[in-house]
């Protein structure tokens, strides 16, 4: 494919799907071994109302409203768990599941409900994004990047997702060590006067913010699959956390540029007319790559269990 | 006096200061009260650990001892009490203290190697960014060595034996270098090998001045290696070196039904 097509139509949508891969599976590596793995999952059902009432307030997409709606529906997913454990008496985990799918219904229905025509915010978009319609109408090839008149006009998602990449980034580079003994060892970790309760509410807020941001972008299919998938793969490919890390973004790029380029491409390869969802094809490569780390791994048993159990 | 008047001085813990207030109790605890739910896991409990010695912490299941550890350490809150280490707040001391937790409280499956996990002793040291280098290495794989697990630095801790994570996770109090050692259940499931090094390492941390405290829940070995013992069940029921806390009496209080009498008075004689 020549420059002059590719940069304005695949290079964004394809940089903003490979920027918020990884930006969810970073972060994703600790909730797994955590084992709290579905906080992606839980993130992004509560969120959508929360967005869908912060856009019906401000009247447009924009990252400062979103993120304030976000907040907000986790406050109120928060407070409504805590009420329903207590009032019902019962476990905090069927009272997450109950407060996580009502919130994600109610979202729905208020999109259905309202008039959101005008923007990229229906059922379809909050599930697959809009990704392939990200694109840099300004660009007329390589050169472009260059440009500065043309790189004012790129789309707003890409430099959003690029900010929040590079935040989660920072998060585990500095609080790295802290991170690895108190998701190892949290007891330990406490004695030794890292605040554990803070951290732990500190990746839970940047893996929210990641959700978020790429909800918006990708939508919540992805968000979902990428917390998950790629370091649940990286897990069965080393023992070394370090490079687990390494893996699960590995992972999350080829995933992300192999989803989107069969999503545009597939179809025609086999005849079809039409592209299929790109957000759906990284999701579903994604659980490929889960699929064949599972049989073919290297480090796939857990080795510490005595046999039989 | 001395240490009286160092420590109205309100100067450091260091050098010669350090040498004198080590002859505080390393551990003294008061009033301390932990709840589980409605229930109090440990009430109102009083320690006063004794400096360069051995103590035992024993009591039936459930009687709080791995919680008293714990509140005492910050790792659970408790709902009162005060806790002093070296005559200092624990905030302030915690570059003094080394813990073992139960080798059952972590995932052995989380991909690292046993160097890595005597490197996390390091912690203090190292602080959030600062690069692990040789000598930090070398000071692990010494750790290592001092409880016979050289050879076992580049393996994944999966792979290991429960006696081998249990001397790695000592290895990894060694690299803490500390002046208070404290163990949640060091043997417990361990083999014979693995018990014979922990203590020949505790000993040795004792001859080098060092204050250890074990909870503990073998009764049998309890006079054999420890110079103190500490009973508990929910409140304390005695404390004292073990040739006088550790007797028919205040076994039958601390366990109640819950030992023969034969048992209890064939423990408190050996002691």
């Amino acid at each position: 494919m020549s420059g002059e097509e590719f940069v304005p139509l695949s290079l964004t949508p394809l940089l903003i799907g490979v920027f918020a891969a990884v930006a969810c599976a970073l972060p994703g590596n600790f909730l797994l071994l955590r084992r709290q793995a579905l906080i992606g999952d839980a993130i992004s059902h509560v969120v959508l109302p929360g967005i869908v009432v912060a856009f019906l307030i401000s009247g447009a997409i924009s990252a400062g409203p979103m993120m304030l709606g976000a907040a907000g529906a986790a406050v109120v997913a928060v407070v409504l768990i805590e009420a329903i454990r207590r009032l019902g008496r019962i476990e905090p985990g069927a009272a997450m599941g109950v407060v996580f799918t009502t919130m994600f219904a109610g979202g729905v229905l208020l999109l259905e409900q309202t008039d959101t025509s005008t923007v990229h915010l229906d059922v379809e978009h909050a599930l697959y994004g809009n990704l392939e319609s990200l694109i840099w109408l300004d660009a007329i090839g390589w050169s472009s990047l260059l440009d500065a008149e043309a790189l004012s006009n790129l789309p707003v998602e890409l430099p959003r997702m690029a900010l929040t990449l590079v935040g989660v980034c920072l998060f585990i580079a500095v609080f790295w060590r802290a991170l690895k003994i108190s998701t190892f060892d949290e007891g330990f970790a406490r004695t030794m006067g890292i605040r554990t309760n803070a951290l732990g509410l500190g990746l839970v807020i940047t893996a929210a913010v990641a959700a978020v941001a790429a909800f918006d972008a990708v939508g919540s299919i992805i968000v979902i699959a990428m917390f998950i998938c790629p370091p649940a793969a990286a897990r069965m490919m080393t023992n070394r956390l370090e490079a687990q890390i390494g893996w699960s973004v590995g992972f999350a790029v080829i995933a992300a540029v192999v989803g989107y380029v069969l999503a545009g491409y597939g179809p025609l390869w086999l005849g079809q007319q039409d592209a299929v969802s790109a957000a759906g094809m990284i999701a579903t490569i994604s659980g490929l790559i889960l699929a064949l780390a599972a049989v073919f791994g290297p480090c796939r048993s857990r080795a510490g269990a005595p046999a039989g159990v | 006096m001395t240490v009286e008047l160092a420590s109205i001085e309100g100067q450091r813990p260091d050098g010669q200061e350090r040498e004198q207030d080590l002859s505080k109790s390393p551990l003294s605890i008061r009033g301390l009260t932990v709840t589980y739910g409605e229930k109090p896991a440990v009430f109102s409990v009083d320690m006063t650990v004794q400096p360069g010695q051995m103590t035992a912490i024993i009591g039936p299941n459930g009687a709080g001892k791995s919680t008293m550890l714990k509140a005492a350490l910050g790792i659970v809150p408790p709902v009162s009490g005060r806790v002093q280490v070296f005559g200092r707040p624990l905030e302030e001391q915690r570059a003094r203290i080394a813990y073992v937790p139960q080798r059952a409280s972590v995932d052995w499956d989380f991909p690292t190697r046993v160097i890595d996990v005597v490197l996390m002793g390091l912690y203090r040291e190292l602080g959030l960014l600062s690069r692990i280098r040789g000598e930090h290495k070398a000071r692990a794989q010494e750790c290592l060595e001092r409880v016979g697990m050289a050879d076992f630095a580049e393996r994944q801790i999966g792979q290991l034996s429960g006696g081998q994570q249990q001397r790695v996770f000592l290895a990894r109090a060694l690299a803490q270098g500390a002046d208070l050692y404290l163990l949640d259940e060091p043997f417990a499931g361990v083999d014979a090998a693995t018990e014979k090094a922990i203590i020949s390492v505790l000993k040795s941390l004792r001859a080098a001045g060092k204050t250890v405290v074990v909870v503990h829940h073998d009764l049998a070995t309890v006079a054999e290696y420890f110079d103190n013992v500490f009973l508990i069940n929910t409140r304390r029921v005695a404390e004292g070196p073990v040739a006088e806390a550790f007797t028919e009496a205040t076994l039958q209080a601390a366990y109640g039904g819950r030992l023969a009498t034969t048992q209890v008075s064939q423990l408190a004689h050996k002691a």
